[in-house]
């Protein structure tokens, strides 16, 4: 396939810029001193068919949801209503300034106090802070709560405790909350052992992060018992909602002892990926961490929603202004269409697709933890890596199958990990398909290892070297 | 339901593949206690279609009368000009429904689209790398400092006291977290920052300062090149706010030799949309690469030679450095990213200079008129501006804000909103969209409402 050249190489001065007025009166020349003004601003000059064309070419080199299977785990890529694009982009909403007075933005208020209500009622927690952004924006602002709220208390404990299995972004949000990280093991059975967690307690420690059902797709039985050494030693319990997918109707973090909740709601909740975000990480607490919650919340007094700014304790404020608005009203819509029976069949379906394809695939990769899983598993490649093929090579030949493939070498317990989250938009003819890729692979590693070991060969690009892109740093046309 | 493919033979087959008699049986991992909870309590309004959500929707935006409102609101928020191509590419679903490019040989879409997005932002700012995007401006902020502190290791952040007062507060909260200081610079009385309090304030404590251009309040810092050296000679970092559409017109922050530019790039092609989702754009020094936050797009080759893009330097992030990562951030603003590579391609050097010219000559038009035609309205600080100004009335300015407000006009921004004790004073901002008729309107009905 040809090179698509970059904008810059595409660019020509002669040519114009869309169509704009000139009825200007008031030259910043004329009224500004020169040494304020820009000589040169070295931008591209295109036409808008070239640019219309630039950006088709490059949306046709992209692999999205839309085109086919990604069960890429733990990031839950699930369909998107088309109807929630539609109606987020109505004027109502995208032609609303942040700062417009409370009266004449009620819509917007509305949605974001009936989408914290229904919020409240998924994940059994008391109220929700919208300003998070992303997933990781959420855990660091419940960390900070929840530290505001032990400092409160006279404790100055500062240490995160986080399962060895857990998300990157754990252990990152927790040294942004000014915390200092400690792994626990996961036993045998991949989850966290109430022996082993007792022995990490101490006076110091402050929270307990989890992800139930934790990233290897396995609900953490044992969370009752944890809740309570955890609470018992003076600590509190933080729930990363990146899994929510595999327990909506079955279980609540609220009910499981969790004091505080970040739900992403570009997963669980099908709002778009966007190619790495816009995404929504709000925040949920239990009564006691209200006074903490960053401010605005919205508030309802009876007759009108307005912005409650009366909030003394709060940690202040994590972003400008709500949080990513429009993110909200799709997520919105899209628990409105499904209502509780739909979440729990959205729970139901990503759960039947995982443990089918679990246990259609333990014959062919090895599988550490051949438990009843939730919304995801993880299997290891090792027997594979034993032949001379790295998970990564494997995950290249998916690519030429149409298939975007699973999470690879996360997580960190599983050698050569291949983490799959089918979710519940499949059905099983897509799984079979998945299958017999595998399988096929599988054969090809036997009969043709070259052909994994060099692929993919149907892309628009061949495999690409990642180390010479650190080793010859350029991260910009010249 | 239509987002579940399955058929219930498909179902009743997995099941029995997986040798279930029921659903339920494939949650038999969670304790009992906990599942009856959650029985009781999951109790959601039940399903409706997508006709009834449609209406209930459209109503609900339909309360958002702003919408319909002329609007002279700014203050970091402006309602810009959007070309339609801009929602149309966003719109692809091979973009909107891909995810973070793990996996570049089926992304090389997006990837190029955020290295072109690198490049752009370079080009705006005359900086030498930028990263693929952070939440807004607020956090963007935030992640500036403490990429500063993470460079020197000092404890104090200087700010002037003329940046956002919401990226003030956000700022607050992250160096809180860390018990890092945060000082005001106070600006004197044209607006500006006042530079005898920086030299004073300034020393071997201090991590940087963070400065934005125009500032809150509209008015153009002209004193940078020696804010510049001061906080230089100091080895402190210079962190620089800016507001892309106005270095149409304005030098860039390269010229003030900045360390770290930062900005919201709303601006650039996304609706205001209530607050969100934005953009936070970061460029700085090459040399301070190692210490940016982010994702960050690499140019690269394939087995064959080929050019591609790839992920780079992503022993910087959390999912390899964990507790050791530059920042906690994953998930971005790609998407609000894309809008801008693509505003940015299709306006060009040309169109972007054109409509800075004309967010310019819509503020300064209105100036002339108010102060020409109205009495007892002053500007507070008679200093240079871009498409702001503060203007300050004989009584309270809510008083007059009400009274457009009732003519169907938001007519800027009171400042008692954020300081409590300028209750007479009102942020007027401009764009493009705000055509010459329109500013009549607003400035009669400021007139009438003065009488």
């Amino acid at each position: 396939m040809k090179d698509i050249k970059l904008l810059s190489e595409l660019s020509d001065e002669e040519k114009s810029s869309i169509f704009l007025p000139n009825d200007i009166e008031f030259y910043p020349e004329k009224e500004l001193p020169e040494e304020l003004l820009r000589k040169e601003i070295p931008l591209p000059q295109l036409t808008e068919v070239e640019v219309t064309r630039h950006f088709t070419n490059l949306s046709l080199r992209n692999f999205g949801v839309d085109i086919g299977f990604y069960p890429l785990g733990s990031c839950t890529m699930k369909y998107n209503p088309k109807i929630t694009e539609e109606l987020a982009n109505l004027p109502g909403f995208t032609k609303i300034h942040p700062y417009t007075p409370e009266d004449l933005c009620q819509g917007c208020l509305q949605i974001i106090y009936e989408l914290e209500k229904l919020l409240c009622t998924i994940s059994g927690m008391d109220r929700f802070t919208f300003q998070p952004s992303a997933g990781a924006h959420g855990e660091l602002t419940a960390l900070l709560i929840m530290k505001a709220y032990l400092r409160d208390k006279g404790e100055n404990r500062n240490i995160v405790l986080v399962p060895d299995s857990a998300h990157g972004t754990n252990p990152a949000s927790a040294s942004m909350a000014g915390f200092t990280t400690i792994e626990i093991p996961s036993d045998e059975r991949g989850l966290i052992n109430p022996n082993i967690l007792r022995k990490y307690m101490n006076e110091n420690t402050a929270v307990l992060m989890l992800t139930n059902p934790n990233t290897l797709g396995l609900f953490e039985k044992d969370i009752l018992e944890i809740s309570k050494i955890v609470h018992e030693n003076g600590a509190l319990l933080y729930y990363d909602g990146a899994n929510l997918n595999g327990i909506m109707g079955y279980a609540r973090p609220g009910d499981m002892g969790f004091d505080a909740v970040h739900l992403n709601l570009h997963k669980t909740f099908s709002t778009p990926h966007g190619g790495g975000g816009p995404g929504a990480g709000p925040v949920g607490v239990k009564k006691y961490l209200i006074p903490y919650l960053p401010k605005p919340l919205v508030d309802f007094d009876g007759e009108k929603y307005y912005l409650n700014y009366n909030i003394p304790k709060s940690i202040g404020r994590v972003r400008s202004f709500y949080g990513n608005f429009l993110v909200l009203i799709k997520a919105y819509i899209y628990i409105r269409l499904l209502g509780d029976e739909g979440l729990r069949k959205t729970t139901e379906m990503a759960v039947l697709n995982a443990n089918y394809l679990k246990e259609k695939l333990k014959d062919i990769f090895y599988l550490p933890y051949p438990s009843l899983c939730k919304h995801e598993f993880v299997l290891s490649g090792k027997k594979q890596k034993e032949k001379g093929v790295k998970v990564l090579d494997i995950a290249k030949r998916i690519l030429d199958f149409g298939i975007h493939p699973p999470t690879i070498y996360f997580p960190l317990i599983v050698e050569e990990a291949l983490m799959i989250e089918p979710t519940e938009t499949e059905d099983k003819k897509t799984l079979d398909y998945f299958i017999e890729v595998m399988e096929k692979i599988n054969r090809e590693i036997e009969e043709d290892i070259e052909k994994v070991k060099n692929s993919p060969f149907t892309t628009s690009v061949r495999r690409l070297d990642e180390a010479y892109a650190v080793k010859n740093l350029k991260v910009k046309w010249e | 339901m239509p987002y579940f493919p399955h058929t219930p033979k498909e179902i009743e087959e997995m099941l029995s593949f997986l040798g279930k008699k029921s659903i339920e049986e494939l949650f038999e991992d969670i304790p009992d206690e906990i599942k009856k909870r959650a029985k009781e309590n999951f109790k959601l309004p039940p399903p409706i279609s997508e006709i009834e959500i449609y209406k209930y929707i459209e109503e609900i935006s339909n309360k958002n009368e702003g919408k319909d409102y002329l609007l002279f609101m700014g203050a970091g928020v402006y309602n810009h000009y959007i070309p339609p191509l801009v929602k149309k590419i966003i719109s692809y679903p091979t973009f909107y429904t891909s995810y973070t490019p793990y996996q570049p040989e089926i992304s090389q879409g997006i990837l190029q689209a955020m290295f072109e997005y690198q490049s752009l932002i370079c080009d705006l700012t005359g900086m030498e790398v930028a990263n693929a995007s952070l939440y807004e401006a607020g956090s963007g902020t935030a992640e500036a400092s403490l990429m500063a502190y993470r460079i020197n290791g000092r404890r104090e952040i200087l700010i002037s006291q003329g940046v956002h007062p919401e990226y003030k507060e956000v700022l607050k909260t992250y160096l809180n977290a860390l018990d890092l200081i945060y000082k005001e610079i106070p600006i004197n009385e044209r607006g500006e920052t006042d530079i005898n309090f920086l030299e004073k304030e300034i020393s071997e404590n201090t991590t940087c300062f963070i400065i934005q251009n125009p500032n809150f309040f509209g008015v153009i810092e002209s004193r940078l090149n020696e804010i510049s050296e001061i906080v230089h000679k100091n080895d402190s970092i210079f962190i620089y706010i800016f507001y892309p559409i106005a270095l149409g017109i304005l030098k860039p922050p390269s010229d003030y030799n900045a360390d770290i530019a930062v900005a919201e790039g709303q601006c650039l092609g996304t609706p205001i949309s209530f607050g969100g989702p934005y953009l936070g754009i970061l460029a700085t020094k090459y040399k301070f690469i190692r210490q940016i936050p982010g994702r960050l797009v690499g140019e690269t080759k394939d087995i064959e030679g080929k050019r591609g893009f790839v992920l780079t330097l992503q022993t910087r992030e959390q999912h390899i450095r964990r507790a050791k990562a530059t920042s906690n951030i994953c998930s971005n603003e790609a998407l609000t990213a894309l809008s801008a590579v693509v505003y940015l391609a299709l306006l060009g050097k040309k169109g972007i200079k054109r409509i800075a010219e004309l967010c310019f000559d819509r503020a300064h038009y209105a100036k002339r008129k108010i102060l020409e035609e109205i009495k007892n309205v002053e500007l507070t600080y008679p200093s240079y501006f871009f498409n702001e100004f503060v203007l300050k009335f004989p009584k309270p300015a809510y008083e007059i804000f009400n009274k457009l407000k009732e003519k169907k006009i938001l007519a800027g921004i009171p400042l008692e909103k954020f300081f409590p004790d300028r209750k007479k004073e009102l942020l007027l901002s401009f764009t493009e969209m705000n055509i010459k008729k329109e500013i009549d309107i607003l400035v009669d009905n400021l007139r009438e409402a003065l009488k």
